[in-house]
């Protein structure tokens, strides 16, 4: 599994530095949307990888290690709230910027050829 | 957690929380009310901010007051941590917001919707982080500030912000996916978030963990570094800084400090003397990266064919140098250097302000404000009532202004600027106990590189200053109403304060370095919780 999870995380994150570093705005943002999946599963998987481990049991208290690790879980939820708004403030500006300037490359004009 | 002053660490975060949100139900006509609210509160924050300084200046521990939410023990709620940096990165912060809000009621508060509330939750977002006492919380602060900075970078619109803006946000998203890497790493590594217990964990971590911790705390300093506009990540900042509508420049130069507070915070906390195999990590990097900003930033100064990219490239200036400071890692040069950051912050500010009033009476600023009432539709913000008095001697009181700015910025005597220079390398060339020859080669990079962007300073503050006020006699001058002069006076007449008080403010300063070069006190404080505070290691490892 831990190989499968960092393969992922390294296309997503991969994928999403491509788009980052190309000229276009809508592109810029699906990338930001793209690293921002890879760092919220890296999120999670900085608390362990485990299948099946409960939060919270109604077992005896016992060895942590058996159980979830709530934290990340939490830092995750956040962290998503927190790249989706972002993310919608983004594309207003985006789109104001498109407005401006006519064109939607970053720069808010077509490089010279 | 019985008495009402107990509560007082919190209220820099809830009061203009709540302020913002109001405002934010008033709508968009009723501006003397959103106004007046944002003052008061604004006015509010200095005064608890005083309070608190008054109170973390007469502590003797590392951090004055401890408020736990919910009053869960420390390693596991949240909490905020007052101590004298904190307090003082407050008040500095709500002295340069009050002047900015009066700053604004003249004219520029009208240029855009939601102005008041954005700035409020800019102040949320700011005081949130100066107080925060676990990283979580930092990255959630962090966030509140910079979206809300996002808002207020955009105020005023038009084309040239717009694109400003665009740069400015991805590059910032892009660190805050960072810093979330950064600290998720070191949370995987030592099982904690709250900056106390990392220090306290940071010595006993395996060997073979160890560089996975450091190369988280290198992402996350990555993110903070360029918030402070460290190079070679600064190149967003002067264009952003200059396309910024004035106030908003003015109270953005607090922001690359936040940057710089975070590095003194965090690094003097996990990386100082008592973290073992780590101590130190990063030293050089801040020191030779400091270096390289101001040696950017004086060239940009000297490159600069406007004033307002000459103040945004002389934040970089005031931030490298903070930034190299910290790195010699000597407790003589952090105070000097805090000095130093203080009064440069307000002088900066001052700049950002005053270069919209000298630039009134030319093109290029005419240019700027006529785009922004043609996207706005104001074309009554000349008819309009305009807000306060018009002040005589226009000219000369503005030269006198920027004749301040200038001497603090390039420190040059009699003004703060002078003093914070002077403590900072004075302590730099005479170190504490022996110095080998890196620390004396260190020393000396850092008194010519001083020495050096001191008199670049001083030559393009006097090439722009006689550009603005003496090379042009036909043009029109300025009108000039004294509520926005008076920001400009107040934040100079601060720093010559601080040149005045020198002996008891540089005694603040020092009490503030040694408690963050020994941070033991402040980890001992900020764990040393209610009952419970025994069963608390029991973190994954």
């Amino acid at each position: 599994m831990e190989l499968t999870v960092a393969l992922g995380i390294g296309t997503l994150a991969g994928a999403g530095v491509w788009l980052i570093l190309r000229p276009r705005t809508f592109q810029v943002i699906i990338g930001l949307s793209l690293l921002s999946y890879a760092v919220n599963l890296f999120i999670i998987v900085m608390g362990r990888l485990q299948t099946g481990a409960p939060v919270l049991a109604s077992r005896a208290a016992g060895d942590p290690s058996q159980y979830a690790d709530p934290l990340p879980q939490a830092l995750v939820l956040t962290a998503i709230v927190i790249s989706f708004a972002t993310t919608a403030l983004f594309l207003v500006v985006l789109l104001a910027s498109r407005g401006f300037t006519g064109t939607d490359h970053v720069d808010g004009r077509e490089p010279e050829r | 957690m019985s008495r009402i002053t107990d509560h007082l660490v919190i209220v820099p975060i809830v009061l203009p929380l709540l302020a913002g949100a109001a405002m934010l139900l008033l709508g968009e006509r009723r501006r003397n009310a959103k106004a007046a609210i944002n003052l008061g509160s604004t006015l509010s924050l200095v005064a608890i901010a005083i309070a608190l300084l008054a109170s973390a200046g007469a502590s003797s521990g590392g951090a004055a007051a401890t408020y736990r939410l919910g009053d869960w023990p420390a390693p596991f709620g949240i909490v905020l941590v007052a101590d004298r940096l904190s307090a003082l990165m407050l008040l500095l912060t709500s002295v340069l917001a009050a002047a900015t809000v009066v700053f604004s009621l003249a004219r520029w508060h009208r240029a855009g919707a939601h102005f008041h509330s954005l700035f409020q939750f800019l102040l949320v977002g700011l005081n949130g982080a100066f107080l925060t006492g676990d990283l979580f919380n930092l990255f959630v602060f962090f966030e509140l500030m910079l979206a809300a900075s996002y808002g207020l970078a955009l105020h005023g619109s038009g084309p040239a912000r717009v694109r400003a803006g665009l740069h400015y946000i991805v590059v910032n998203l892009a660190a805050s996916l960072l810093f979330l890497v950064g600290v998720s790493l070191i949370y995987g590594v030592s099982g904690t978030l709250n900056m106390a217990d990392l220090a306290a964990r940071i010595p006993g971590i395996a060997p073979e963990s160890r560089g996975l911790l450091e190369a988280g705390a290198a992402v996350l300093a990555t993110a903070f570094l360029l918030k402070a506009g460290m190079w070679p990540l600064c190149f967003w900042m002067p264009t952003t800084y200059a396309a910024a509508s004035p106030p908003v420049a003015a109270i953005f130069a607090i922001m690359t400090k936040v940057g710089v507070y975070i590095v003194l915070r965090l690094w003097l906390l996990l990386f100082g003397e008592a973290a073992g195999a780590s101590a130190n990590f990063g030293g050089e990097v801040l020191l030779l990266g400091g270096l390289a900003t101001v040696a950017f930033g004086v060239i940009g100064t000297l490159a600069s064919q406007d004033l307002a990219r000459l103040t945004a490239h002389s934040v970089l200036v005031s931030s490298g140098t903070v930034l190299a400071a910290i790195g010699m890692g000597e407790a003589g040069v952090t105070s000097g250097a805090l000095f130093y950051m203080v009064s440069s912050t307000l002088a900066l500010g001052a700049l950002f302000l005053l270069v919209e009033l000298v630039e009134r009476g030319r093109e290029p600023g005419a240019d700027v404000l006529a785009v922004t009432r043609e996207a706005y539709g104001e074309d009554d913000l000349d008819n309009e009532e305009e807000v306060g008095l018009v002040i005589p001697a226009t000219m000369a009181m503005l030269g006198l202004a920027f004749i301040g700015c200038a001497l603090v910025i390039a420190g040059l005597p009699p003004l703060s600027g002078f003093i914070g220079k002077f403590a900072l390398l004075t302590a730099a060339l005479n170190p504490v106990g022996s110095a080998d020859a890196g620390v004396r080669t260190a020393s000396s990079a850092l008194l010519i590189i001083l020495i050096l962007s001191g008199l670049a300073a001083v030559i393009a503050m006097t090439r722009a200053g006689m550009r603005a006020f003496w090379a042009s006699p036909d043009r029109a001058v300025p009108r000039v109403r004294i509520i926005e002069m008076a920001p400009v006076a107040i934040l100079l007449i601060l720093c010559a304060m601080q040149t005045i008080q020198a002996g008891p403010v540089m005694r603040y300063m020092h009490a503030t370095a040694q408690s963050l070069h020994t941070p033991q006190t402040y980890v001992r404080d900020v764990l040393q919780a209610e009952p419970g505070a025994e069963a608390r290691r029991a973190g994954p490892t």
